[in-house]
């Protein structure tokens, strides 16, 4: 894999130092690996060429006995499939807006954490919470005590009288994720924040770089890439968000709130089209593809793999 | 200066305490009787009753409880199994091609499920494993090992080399290198390591939807029973949510220290 190559190492801690004299056997060293390389393939490796496998075939479970090679057919059909195009956007744009505005709030949060005032471990506690409870249980009860148009918390505070889930599904399932995953980008961004040197800020001051001065000349540029694995790693969970459509929208109204990983499911286990499903998984692969390369390259490049951040 | 920092300080509270209210009133549903919970304003104040628990237990609570818990216990240990001896060879005593094997293990936590989730479903159905626990023990122990290599690789790294050396040096053999000089620096990594993969066990909800029913089903299962039955009935859903979310929410306090390092896969301590 050409992208996970990293720089020569430099002497110390990498990981191409070289091997001590007494372990010279390649195979007696790899031994401790194979276990858990060899369960890895098989189980996430083999399932995934079997469906590169299906996306050639022609099969529906409902029709025993049909299925029979078809070349490229399910992929033509699925991009003629406009249900298909509405989920990829909708893919992007909850992944879009759910990574950069949980980033936002998370900063936010991240900078009045930063600071010593009374109760900051509770209220670090409480900030943790929506992230712990399970995702399932928070998307219904958002579906419920929150959104419901009739005894809904929402529409008692703000006094309006909204059906938020059909008005707004989209926005409404974003919010809830938005919810799940601000404590995520508040704990990363946050542990980016300390690992600030104390020094550097306070020569600073000394200077007399205001606080947004150094803010922005100071933190931001430090922070940036724990922003970028962040946003990375946020988007590989988000983009596979699944629980909240499930249990929220049913991808409803029509297809409004209906993401990739939500169709597939719909199309494999209530269409019980295995060849257009697996051809749509095969997609949604390369397109993670493109988005992973860069995390990859990200985690190699700018954080110093043999030992945490620098 | 000084109000400045008061000020701040009660904002920042305000903040924290609404960004956790939906959580703070499933607490309070949970106590609720269902009359009370659908109330036109919203009630603060009522008598709290436990009769909504009950009733979560009286629906057949139990067994998704004992399967998450077994599915969540077997999971965890096997990726320890499986990861403490990788992330030592991929870090003490490094393989040639580290790099590469890390990124292997990275990327195949960056598939998307969804892309598997048909051959798997096939395969479980001719193995007989459909709505069995041990797919599901299979597949989070293979969903939660690249991020334990990761995380727990980190931890490893952080073994004194010049320890690691005078063990050799004094002749220790492996076993006897690994049990008294690498296990007691690394222990309190594997343990943070284990509550992580416990949290993501727990939680996991698309294959144990797609791949449980009845009989495997883990706690989201019976969460998402919700939706099916007539009506919704908050306040025990509340409770059944409460109870669900309960061990990951005391496991992640006790581990917050750790669940950035766990998140991250080790790249942020």
């Amino acid at each position: 894999m050409t992208t996970t190559e990293v720089a020569p190492a430099p002497a110390g801690r990498g990981a191409e130092q070289p091997a001590p004299r007494r372990h010279a056997s390649p195979w007696k060293r790899r031994a401790p690996l194979l276990p858990a390389l060899i369960f890895t393939i098989a189980v996430t490796q083999i399932p995934f060429l079997v469906t590169v496998f299906y996306s050639f075939q022609s099969w529906n479970l409902v029709r025993p006995g049909s299925q029979y090679f078809v070349g490229f057919q399910n992929y033509i059909d699925v991009f003629a499939d406009s249900t298909f195009r509405t989920a990829m956007l909708n893919t992007v744009v909850l992944t879009v807006v759910c990574v950069f505005v949980s980033m936002v709030l998370g900063l936010g949060l991240a900078l009045l954490l930063d600071r010593k005032f009374t109760g900051r471990s509770v209220v670090r506690t409480l900030i943790i919470t929506p992230f712990l409870i399970l995702p399932a249980a928070g998307a219904l009860l958002w579906k419920t005590a929150m959104f419901d148009p009739v005894h809904g918390l929402l529409n008692f505070v703000f006094g309006t009288d909204i059906d938020w889930l059909s008005a707004y599904p989209l926005g409404s399932v974003m919010t809830q994720v938005i919810w799940q995953w601000t404590p995520f980008m508040t704990l990363l961004i946050l542990a980016g924040l300390q690992a600030q040197s104390k020094e550097v800020l306070e020569a600073a001051q000394v200077d007399g770089a205001g606080r947004w001065r150094t803010f922005a000349s100071i933190t931001l540029p430090q922070l940036s890439r724990y922003l970028q694995l962040a946003a990375l790693l946020g988007a590989i969970y988000i983009v596979n968000s699944f629980d909240a459509i499930y249990l929220m929208t049913q991808g409803g109204p029509g297809t409004a709130s209906t993401n990739l990983p939500f169709y597939i499911y719909q199309r494999a286990f209530e269409g019980f089209d295995v060849g257009q499903s697996s051809a749509m998984g095969v997609i949604v692969v390369i397109l993670t593809l493109i988005v992973a390369t860069f995390t990859l390259r990200l985690m190699f490049r700018t954080f110093d793999v043999s030992g945490g951040v620098k | 200066m000084r109000l400045g920092r008061i000020s701040l300080t009660a904002f920042t509270w305000l903040v924290a305490i609404l960004f956790v209210f939906p959580v703070i009133w499933m607490v309070l549903t949970s106590f609720k009787t269902e009359a009370d919970a659908y109330t036109d304003p919203p009630k603060l104040f009522f008598t709290p009753t436990l009769e909504q628990f009950a009733g979560v237990f009286e629906r057949g609570f139990l067994p998704y409880l004992a399967n998450s818990g077994f599915v969540t216990l077997i999971s965890t240990l096997a990726v320890l199994l499986l990861a403490i001896p990788a992330s030592y060879a991929l870090s003490i005593s490094p393989v040639k091609g580290t790099s590469n094997v890390l990124g292997f293990f990275l990327s195949t936590k960056m598939l998307p499920i969804v892309a598997a989730i048909i051959p798997l479903y096939v395969i479980s159905q001719n193995l007989q494993l459909l709505d069995n626990v041990w797919a599901l023990i299979i597949l989070y122990t293979a969903m939660n090992l690249p991020l334990a290599i990761w995380m727990m690789r980190s931890f490893f790294l952080e073994v004194p080399k010049e320890m690691i050396e005078a063990a050799r040096v004094d002749g220790a053999k492996l076993p006897t290198l690994l049990y008294r000089v690498v296990l007691p620096v690394v222990a309190p990594g594997i343990a943070a390591t284990a509550l992580i993969c416990v949290i993501f066990s727990w939680t996991e909800f698309f294959y144990a939807v797609n791949l449980s029913a009845a009989r495997a089903g883990t706690v989201p299962v019976f969460l998402s029973g919700f939706i099916t039955s007539e009506g919704l009935y908050w306040a025990q859903l509340s409770a059944a949510a409460l109870l669900a979310s309960l061990p990951v929410m005391i496991i992640g306090w006790i581990a917050q220290n750790h669940l950035v390092r766990g998140l991250s896969m080790g790249a942020v301590k």
